[in-house]
C-alpha cells in the first residue's frame, strides 16, 4: 500500500542506501586513483587493473577462488537440490529436527564453523592421515555452508507447485523416474540456477572459513586481500576487490531476476 | 477413435445390459477423523457419462481420485474393466483424469502436453503425431498447437486438458469439476461439446460437479452425495422426479414440503391430513410404505394455479406474496395459512394474465405429482 | 449400495499416495536417503559431528605443545568466568560481556536505522518496492572483508568524513577514525543492517493500516499511535529480525579484527587466538561453545516467536 512517506523518513532512507554503498562506492573510485599509495585523488587511472594480470600471486589466487567457486557450487548444487527435494515431497524419521539442524550453517558464525572444521580435519589428520589442509579442505568446507542456500531455494520453489502437475503426469503414464525428468526437473530448474548462483556467490565471499581451512598453494582471493589489507592498502588491492564486487552484484541481481515468480497464468476466457 | 457411434437423438439411453466399466465396493476414506467416504458402492457401466453430485466436502472428488489412483481407500474394492486396481499404480491404470485446475505442464505446448502420455509409453513418433493431431482436431484447439498453457484462455486449457487425456484411449474418462472456473455461456456452449463428445467416443466419463443443473444436463445416470455416503443413484429423470429425500429433493432444483399425517392408505394411494386439508398421493412401486407422519413434496413446476374457483380435491386457498418475473416463467411465492411455498408457471401464451401480488388463488397439488419423502 | 460382503473387505497393501505415486514406507524412506540422505550426511559428518567434538575437547588439557590431551577438566571453562590460574582474571568475562555489548548494541543501533528504511520501502509504489529491495540486499551478498576494510579508506586521516568530524570536534587532527569503538559500530551497522531491515520490512508491509487510523481517529497522538498501533503489529518481524542480527554478530571477527584495533577483542578474535597463534584448542573450543550457546539460544528464541519467519528472513 502506498502511503505519502514523511520527509525525515526519505531523507534517512537516502542517507542509509548511501551508508551501505558507500564502501563499495569508494572501493571502486579509489581502484582507478592513480596515487601510488592511497591517499587522495590524483587522476584517473586503469594500470592497477593490469598491473592484476602481472601479478602471479594475484593469478594464482584468482584461479584458486573460481576453481574452489565452481567445485564446492557443483557439489553442493547437487546436494542441496536433493535435500530442498527430499525435505519438501517426503516424510521420514526425525525430518523436523534434521530439517531444523540443516539452518546451522546458515545462522552459525563464521568462525564457528571455521573452527569446528579445523578441528575435523586435524583429527582426520591424526587418526587417518588424510586432509591435507589445501584446496579439498576448503572445497568440503565451503559445500557445507552452501548446501543449506541452495536447499531452501529449491524447496521454496517445490513446495510453491502445483501438485496436480506431477498427479497429471502419472494419471497420464509417467513412472516416479520419468515424471522427476520431464515435469518436476524443468520445473525447479530457475531454482536450482538461483541456488547455484547463491551458493557460487557464498563461496566467493567466504573469508573466515577459507582462511582456516586453506593450506599452501590454495590461497584465495579473499585471503589475499585480508593479508594484504593487514599490511596496508594498496590500490591493486582495490582493483581485485572491485572486480570480486562487480561479480557478486551480477549475481545477485540475476539471481533476484531468476526467482521472481512464475507469470501467473492468463486469466482471459 | 475407438467406439460405436451412438444415437444422439435419444434422450436417456438405458445401458442396463452394459458391462462394469468400473465397479466400487465398500470404499472408505478417512482423513484422520474425517470420514470422507463411508463403505460406498456403486456400478458405472461401460459407455454412460456417470456424474457425481454433490456439495463441497461430500466426498466426490476424493472418490474419483480414488478411482483414478491418485488416493488410496482404506478399505474396499476398486475394479476397472472388471479387474481389481488396487494394486495398480495410477501410471498404469487404463484410467485419465481432467483435472479442476487443467494441471498443463507450463514448459511444453501444446502438442507437447498432449502428446505427453503417449511419449511416456514410447508410442513411435509417427503414431505419436497421427493421434496428437487427431486429438487437437476433436477438441478443435488444432490452430493453438504451439502455443504455452501461459497463452491460452481458460476455455482453450480446458480442451487442451480433455485432447491431452483422450488421445491416450482410456477405458474410462475422469472429469473433476472441469468447467468449474468457466463463466456462465462458456459453460454451457463446452458441456454441448463434452456431451456430444461422449456420444461419439462410447468412452465411460465420469463427471464430479457440484452444479445440478450441469448434472441433469449431462448425465445418464447421477449419484447425489452428502457426507461421504450415496444419498440416491439413478437416471437423471427418476433422480429428479423421485427424489428419496429432503436433501436430494432440494439439491436438485428446488422442493416445496408439506407436512402430514397418514389417515388412510389405499392400493396405490394414500391420503394424509396436512395444514392444507387432506391431500391425495398416488404411490408408485418401489415408494416407502406410507403411515404416520410423512413429509410430501412436490416440485414448483407441479403446483397449478387455478382461478376459477371451484373446489377439488388436493385444492387449497392461497395468496401470492410475491412474483418474480423470468421471462419465459414467473415463479410465484404463495402462502396458505402458515405453510409458503413455491409455484411456477410458463408464460406460456401471449396474453396469459399475470397474477399479481395479494391476490388470491386457488392451488391444486395434482395427487400423481405429490412425492413421499424418507426424512 | 447395500452392505458389501465381508470378502471385498480386503485391507490392501499399507502404501501411501503422495504427488500421484504410491510408495510403502520403505520405499519412501529410500527415496528419503536418495535424495537428501546425502546432503544430511555430509552435513553431519562435517559440521554437527565436529561441533559436538567441540564440546568434547572444551574439557581438554592442553598439552605442551599445543596438542589435545587428557585429563578431563573444566580449566577452560573456569578461565572463561575469570578464574584463571592466577586468581581472578576479568580478561574474558569481559570479552564476553564485550562481544554481548557489541551484538546488542549493533542491534539496537541496526533498529533505529531499520525502521525508516522498512517504512520507506513499504511505501513505495508496486515496482520501485521491488527495486528498492533488491538495492537493500545487493550489498549484503557481496565480500563482507572488503566492504569493512573500505571502512579503513572511508576513515582514513584525510578523508572527508575524517576531516569533518575534525572540523567538528571529534576526532583529532591526522588521525584517522579508526581504530575505534565507533568504526567497530559503523562497520557492524554496514554489515547487519539488511538483516533486520529484510523481515522487518515483510511485517511493515502487512501492517493493517485502518488501526492505526482509528487509533488517531480516537485522539492519539503520533507516539501513542505508534506504540499502540503500529509496533504490536511489527513485532513478530522486529524480533526475527533482531535475533537475525544479534545472533551472528556475537561472533563477529573481521570487523573487530581491521576496524577496532589489538585493544578491541571479542569473542571472534579471542577465538582466531586460540586457534592460531597460541594454539590452546581446549580453551579456544570453549570460546566456541559460548558462542555456539548463544546462536542456539537466539535460534530457539526465534521458533517461538516467529515460527517459520526465520526462513524468509533470510531470502
Amino acid at each position: 500500500m502506498t502511503r505519502r512517506i514523511p520527509l525525515p523518513v526519505w531523507l534517512t532512507s537516502l542517507l542509509l542506501y548511501v551508508f551501505l554503498y558507500a564502501p563499495i562506492a569508494v572501493v571502486i573510485v579509489y581502484s582507478f586513483n592513480a596515487a601510488r599509495y592511497g591517499g587522495p585523488w590524483r587522476g584517473f587511472t586503469l594500470r592497477w587493473y593490469q598491473s592484476l594480470l602481472d601479478n602471479a600471486d594475484k593469478v594464482a589466487a584468482a584461479r584458486n577462488t573460481i576453481v574452489l567457486g565452481l567445485a564446492s557450487t557443483a557439489v553442493s548444487t547437487l546436494l542441496g537440490t536433493g535435500l530442498g527435494y527430499g525435505l519438501s515431497r517426503y516424510r521420514f524419521p526425525g525430518k523436523r529436527l534434521f530439517a531444523w539442524l540443516m539452518y546451522i550453517p546458515v545462522v552459525i558464525p563464521d568462525i564457528v564453523m571455521a573452527v569446528a572444521m579445523l578441528m575435523f580435519y586435524a583429527l582426520a589428520r591424526d587418526l587417518l592421515g588424510l586432509f591435507e589442509l589445501g584446496m579439498t579442505t576448503m572445497v568440503i568446507a565451503h559445500v557445507t555452508f552452501q548446501i543449506p542456500f541452495v536447499a531452501i531455494v529449491v524447496r521454496s520453489r517445490l513446495v510453491g507447485m502445483d501438485p496436480a502437475i506431477e498427479e497429471a503426469a502419472h494419471d497420464l503414464g509417467a513412472t516416479s523416474w520419468q515424471t522427476f525428468r520431464h515435469v518436476t526437473l524443468p520445473q525447479i530448474l530457475p531454482a536450482v540456477v538461483a541456488g547455484a548462483m547463491l551458493a557460487f556467490t557464498l563461496s566467493l565471499d567466504d573469508f573466515v572459513v577459507s582462511f582456516f581451512t586453506t593450506g599452501p598453494g590454495a590461497t584465495t582471493l579473499p585471503i589475499l586481500i585480508y593479508s594484504s589489507v593487514k599490511r596496508g592498502i594498496t590500490p591493486d588491492i582495490n582493483a581485485l576487490s572491485s572486480i570480486i564486487v562487480l561479480v557478486s552484484v551480477v549475481g545477485t541481481v540475476a539471481v533476484a531476476l531468476l526467482q521472481r515468480p512464475p507469470r501467473t497464468e492468463g486469466t482471459k476466457t | 477413435m475407438k467406439g460405436p457411434v451412438l444415437a444422439t437423438a435419444e434422450s436417456r439411453r438405458v445401458l442396463e445390459d452394459a458391462p462394469s466399466a468400473i465397479e466400487i465396493e465398500g470404499v472408505s476414506r478417512s482423513f484422520g477423523d474425517f470420514k470422507a467416504l463411508d463403505a460406498v458402492s456403486l456400478r458405472i457401466r461401460q459407455g454412460e457419462l456417470f456424474s457425481l453430485l454433490g456439495p463441497s466436502g461430500c466426498g466426490k472428488t476424493t472418490l474419483l481420485r480414488i478411482i483414478g489412483g491418485l488416493d488410496l481407500a482404506d478399505d474396499g474394492v476398486v475394479r476397472i474393466g472388471g479387474v481389481d486396481a488396487r494394486a495398480i499404480p495410477a501410471h498404469k491404470r487404463p484410467v485419465n483424469t481432467v483435472f479442476q485446475s487443467y494441471a498443463l505442464f507450463p514448459h511444453l505446448n501444446v502438442r507437447d502436453n498432449v502428446a505427453f502420455g503417449l511419449r511416456m509409453k514410447k508410442v513411435p513418433e509417427r503414431e505419436v503425431a497421427a493421434r496428437v493431431a487427431r486429438a487437437l482436431e476433436l477438441v478443435q484447439i488444432g490452430g493453438f498447437a504451439d502455443r504455452k498453457p501461459l497463452q491460452l484462455s481458460g476455455g482453450q486449457k480446458q480442451r487442451v486438458a480433455l485432447a491431452r487425456a483422450l488421445v491416450n484411449e482410456p477405458q474410462v474418462l475422469l472429469l473433476d469439476e472441469p468447467l468449474g472456473a468457466l463463466d456462465l455461456k462458456l459453460r454451457k456452449e463446452l458441456q454441448v461439446e463434452l456431451l456430444s463428445l461422449q456420444r461419439r467416443l462410447g468412452i465411460t466419463f465420469v463427471f464430479v460437479t457440484h452444479d445440478q443443473e450441469e448434472a441433469l444436463v449431462l448425465s445418464d445416470r447421477i449419484a447425489v452425495m452428502r457426507a461421504g455416503r450415496i444419498e440416491q443413484l439413478g437416471p437423471a429423470h427418476a433422480l429428479y422426479e423421485r427424489p428419496r429425500n429432503r436433501f436430494v429433493g432440494s439439491f436438485l432444483g428446488e422442493v416445496n414440503l408439506v407436512e402430514g399425517t397418514v389417515e388412510r392408505t389405499a392400493p396405490g394411494e394414500f391420503v394424509a391430513v396436512t395444514a392444507l386439508g387432506p391431500l391425495r398421493a398416488e404411490t408408485r412401486p418401489g415408494d416407502p410404505a406410507p403411515y404416520g407422519k410423512v413429509t410430501l413434496a412436490i416440485r414448483p413446476e407441479k403446483v397449478r394455479m387455478v382461478t376459477d374457483g371451484t373446489p377439488g380435491e388436493n385444492r387449497a386457498q392461497a395468496t401470492v406474496e410475491a412474483v418474480i418475473y423470468i421471462g419465459s416463467e414467473s415463479h410465484y411465492q404463495l402462502r396458505a395459512g402458515e405453510l409458503r411455498f413455491t409455484a411456477y408457471a410458463m408464460n406460456a401464451r401471449a396474453t396469459s394474465r399475470e397474477l399479481r401480488e395479494g391476490e388470491r388463488v386457488q392451488v391444486e397439488l395434482p395427487a400423481s405429482a405429490l412425492i413421499v419423502l424418507e426424512d | 449400495m447395500g452392505d458389501p460382503a465381508p470378502a471385498a473387505r480386503l485391507r490392501p497393501a499399507r502404501r501411501e499416495i503422495r504427488f500421484g505415486e504410491a510408495l510403502t514406507p520403505l520405499q519412501g524412506l529410500a527415496r528419503s536417503a536418495l535424495t537428501a540422505g546425502p546432503a544430511i550426511g555430509w552435513v553431519t559428518l562435517f559440521l554437527l559431528l565436529p561441533l559436538l567434538g567441540i564440546v568434547l575437547f572444551s574439557v581438554l588439557t592442553r598439552g605442551p605443545y599445543g596438542e589435545l590431551q587428557l585429563p578431563f577438566t573444566f580449566g577452560s571453562y573456569s578461565r572463561l568466568a575469570g578464574f584463571g590460574l592466577f586468581g581472578f582474571d576479568p580478561q574474558y568475562p569481559l570479552i564476553i560481556l564485550r562481544s554481548v555489548v557489541l551484538a546488542a548494541g549493533t542491534t539496537a543501533v541496526c533498529l533505529l536505522a531499520a525502521f525508516p528504511l522498512a517504512f520507506f520501502i513499504a511505501g513505495l509504489p508496486g515496482r520501485a518496492k521491488g527495486i528498492a529491495l533488491t538495492l537493500v540486499v545487493i550489498p549484503f551478498w557481496t565480500n563482507l572483508l572488503i566492504r569493512t576494510y573500505a571502512w579503513q579508506i572511508l576513515f582514513a586521516p584525510d578523508a572527508l568524513l575524517t576531516r569533518a568530524a575534525v572540523a567538528v570536534g571529534l576526532a583529532e587532527e591526522g588521525m584517522p577514525l579508526y581504530p575505534s569503538a565507533f568504526a567497530v559500530y559503523v562497520g557492524m551497522l554496514c554489515a547487519y543492517l539488511p538483516f533486520l531491515v529484510l523481515p522487518l520490512y515483510t511485517a511493515v508491509e502487512k501492517i493493517d493500516w485502518s488501526i492505526a487510523e482509528a487509533a488517531s481517529d480516537l485522539g492519539a497522538d503520533g507516539r501513542r499511535v505508534f506504540r499502540h498501533a503500529i509496533l504490536p503489529q511489527v513485532m513478530p518481524g522486529m524480533v526475527a529480525g533482531m535475533i537475525l542480527v544479534f545472533v551472528p554478530a556475537t561472533g563477529q571477527f573481521v570487523i573487530p579484527d581491521l576496524l577496532g584495533g589489538a585493544k578491541t577483542v571479542l569473542i571472534g578474535n579471542a577465538i582466531q587466538q586460540q586457534f592460531g597463534a597460541s594454539r590452546d584448542w581446549p580453551f579456544g573450543s570453549a570460546i566456541a561453545l559460548v558462542a555456539m550457546a548463544l546462536v542456539l539460544l537466539g535460534l530457539w528464541l526465534q521458533t517461538r516467536t516467529a515460527g517459520k519467519r526465520g526462513e524468509e528472513g533470510l531470502l
